[in-house]
């Protein structure tokens, strides 16, 4: 491939600036110049946050705008469709099976939509991926997002290995290898 | 194996000052700033340290300076209008051993509470300014900015934005190299600011400017590349990212210092075209230079001062096109919230129980103005509740604010809320004041404090005592109350603002989210007892959610146990147990 634009997005605390690193690290291992950038807002957990991750034989600016990304990544249902216009019409989306509830919904200010995945499919080309339920099966509930990017990296490409060992280099000790099954569980191995 | 690596702007910038052999760095966390000192702190070799404040962290950043090593300041762009007090008079004086400030500014406003140019900030102050484009560039702007410093014998700005901060790319690491101390020589002339000296060091402050805006033209650090000829771009910071990807043809004046402008080379430049575009952030500084040298010359007449900037933002501004099709759906927004378990939401449900308004500040808990929370009402800079909530008072009596407090977090507290809090002592204020105290600073991430125990190389050492603090500058009545005690803090919070008596109520708690906090209990809610009422969804606890038939549920991955939703059902319906 001449160049990627991939946007990650989710719920603060999900793992999104995790995720589109290791991305950047497995293109970076493959000869691309690689530019990411982060949105940092007020406050650790809840917010909606969204990264970018872009790699070609030169890269110039750290984001990927609206119409321009190739693969949208979402840890959540609401904030694949709240960013599913910054795809190309060819773009394709990796969601997660996942239902977050915005504070806006809980108060009863909004609420949330029905049928995120029909509506996203009418558009896109969608793969949905149940990373929570691959999460309870190894029982740890924070790796359905290496789940997510398992799926995810079926479709960026690349070889397997490349993509464990920036795992490998990017999670903590401790749950390396829990990373890498549930990993491969959503890779479909 | 290369050492080519993707690095985060801000390590970039904090490496960069490792090679350059920076020994001393003194700073205070502020998004988008922080990371620098905190990657720094990793190196061997460098003393890095978190001040209360950052007039604080200047200051002793210059004082390492003076004694004659290479030395640091990072902070955000309202931080810089806390240092500078001694900024204006530190680019009297010059330096000894280099002197770089890192001021982060936040175009779009991502977490601050102003869009301010610190470029503005530094033509007033007389400091001179680079500015990198990448994180490659960072790291080889700051080390030149430290010949810079030495050469001109002046502390040097190194301006960052949201974007280069927190965006990363590819860098190539490079040997630490540590310049030999500087001897300090006694010279008054140079370092005791009193009139006479001033207006001596003024004169040298002009022919310093003089010089380097005359020698700038020819720094490494600016660069013109040839485009097709036909458009003419000035540009430097992030912005030449931007216009390298909207107008791939065109010829470029990458800027790497904006203060003062390398005139010489602009003209050159300027001169192969009918007229240049300046593209910019924020305020039209370069513009408006430029244009004073009768340079024809385009900027903010195309492009907005407000935000950040994009390709796309500039295609249309320039070109008048913008041919991406998109068609955005609409979507219930998802606002930054405090997080289950935050002792801040316990604090502010009290407040809002007992129908009180909050003169905030700067933390998370910023977020006590928003729904459904809904209690601060005024917030603007680092310690501002309690000297507004002083004004209030004077302003209208003793009586107009008993419905009214102060809240403000341990590290705000301690920045430039301590000043305050003496004014109210001193001014015989009648107020409360409630310090959040989570035993951290929060939003930027969990940084130390001096009342943590533990400095910012993560050692141990003298925690300061809050209560003791207020006692001592003479705060007639302290309390100290766990935050999550609810009928406790109720009852103390109630008579403080009742009373005749200035009182500093400390809700003390660590941040749910704080390393090694583990959690005894976790609520669990019974659906036959709930009523469906809907008051326990009043406190805004992320973990709390109504189920399609509208009794409660429970989240046992978010929830920490804090309790707080239980004071808030009357059939019994959430219980709290252990895990």
């Amino acid at each position: 491939m001449n160049s990627l634009n991939i946007m990650v997005v989710g719920v603060g605390g999900q793992g999104t600036l995790l995720t589109s690193r290791i991305i950047g690290r497995v293109a970076l291992s493959r000869g691309y110049d690689v530019k990411m950038s982060e949105v940092h807002g007020m406050a650790q957990r809840g917010g909606s946050v969204v990264t970018f991750v872009r790699f070609a034989k030169t890269v110039r600016e750290p984001i990927v705008e609206e119409g321009d990304a190739d693969l949208l990544i979402s840890f959540e249902k609401l904030e694949a469709l709240r960013y599913a216009h910054f795809l190309k019409k060819s773009g394709k989306i990796i969601v997660n099976d996942c239902t977050i509830l915005p504070m806006t919904v809980v108060t009863g200010a909004a609420s949330y939509p029905d049928n995120i995945i029909e509506t996203l499919k009418s558009d896109h080309d969608v793969t949905v991926i149940d990373g929570n339920k691959i999460a309870a099966e190894l029982g740890n509930s924070k790796v359905s997002n290496s789940a997510v990017l398992g799926a995810a990296a079926r479709v960026i490409g690349f070889e397997k290995d490349i993509w464990l060992s920036a795992i490998e280099q990017s999670v903590p000790p401790k749950t390396i290898d829990i990373n890498k099954k549930a990993f491969l569980m959503g890779y479909g191995e | 194996m290369s050492d080519k690596i993707i690095m985060l702007g801000n390590e970039a910038i904090a490496r960069g000052a490792y090679e350059a052999g920076v020994k001393v760095a003194s700073s205070y966390p502020g998004t988008p700033s922080t990371e620098i000192s905190e990657f720094l702190a990793k190196y061997d070799g460098v003393y890095a340290e978190w001040a209360p404040n950052e007039k604080v962290a200047l200051e002793a950043a210059f004082g390492a300076s003076v004694a004659g090593v290479r030395a640091l300041s990072c902070m955000k762009h309202v931080g810089l209008n806390v240092a500078c007090d001694p900024l204006f008079t530190i680019s009297y004086i010059g330096v000894n051993g280099g002197l770089v400030i890192v001021v982060a500014d936040d175009p779009g406003i991502a977490s601050s509470q102003n869009e301010q140019d610190t470029r503005m900030t530094a033509r007033a102050a007389h400091v001179p300014v680079l500015e990198p484009s990448d994180s490659g560039d960072a790291k080889e702007f700051i080390k030149y900015a430290y010949e810079l410093s030495e050469k001109y014998d002046t502390p040097i700005i190194l301006r960052t934005t949201t974007k280069l901060s927190h965006s990363q790319s590819v860098v190539e690491l490079g040997q630490r190299i540590v310049p030999e101390d500087r001897p300090y020589v006694k010279n008054t002339d140079k370092y005791v600011m009193m009139p006479r000296e001033a207006v001596g060091r003024h004169v040298a402050l002009e022919q310093r400017e003089n010089r380097m805006q005359s020698d700038c033209s020819d720094f490494p650090i600016n660069r013109i590349e040839k485009g097709a000829g036909k458009m003419g771009v000035i540009t430097s910071g992030i912005c030449y990212q931007y216009v390298k990807e909207a107008l791939p043809d065109a010829d470029i004046l990458k800027l790497g210092i904006v203060n003062p402008l390398p005139k010489r080379l602009i003209e050159q430049f300027s001169a192969l075209f009918d007229e240049v575009l300046v593209v910019e952030e924020l305020e039209p500084v370069i513009e408006e230079q430029v244009k004073s040298w009768g340079i024809n010359a385009k900027g903010k007449e195309l492009f907005t001062k407000q935000g950040e900037y994009s390709a796309a933002m500039l295609k249309k501004a320039i070109l008048g096109r913008d041919d991406r099709a998109y068609k955005k759906a609409s979507v219930p927004a998802r606002p930054p919230i405090l997080c289950p378990g935050c002792p801040h939401r316990s604090v502010f449900s009290v407040l809002k129980k007992l129908g009180l308004r909050a003169s905030g500040d700067i933390g998370c808990y910023t977020l006590g103005a928003v729904a459904p929370l809904s209690v601060s009402e005024t917030t603007v800079c680092m310690g501002a509740s309690i000297s507004v909530l002083h004004g209030m008072e004077r302003a209208k009596g003793k009586d107009y604010i008993k419905d009214w407090v102060a809240v403000i977090g341990d590290s705000t507290f301690l920045h430039t809320g301590v000043n305050s809090l003496v004014n109210m002592v001193y001014n015989k204020s009648t107020a409360t004041v409630i310090i959040l105290d989570n035993r951290t600073t929060g939003m930027t991430g969990h940084q130390d404090h001096p009342a943590t125990g533990k400095t910012l190389k993560g050692e141990s050492t003298y925690a300061i005592n809050l209560v003791e603090l207020c006692k001592a500058i003479g705060v007639p009545e302290v309390y100290e109350i766990n935050a999550f005690d609810y009928n406790g803090l109720s009852d103390a919070i109630g008579k403080a603002v009742k009373s005749d008596i200035l009182t500093v109520i400390i809700a003390k708690s660590p941040c749910a989210l704080l390393k090694g906090q583990t959690f005894a209990h976790k609520c669990i809610a019974s659906l036959d007892k709930c009523k469906k009422c809907g008051m326990c969804l009043k406190i805004g606890c992320p973990a709390i959610t109504k189920g399609s038939d509208g009794a409660i549920v429970i989240d046992g991955t978010m929830c920490n146990g804090c309790g707080l939703c239980v004071n808030y059902c009357k059939f019994g319906a959430i219980e709290r147990v252990d895990r």
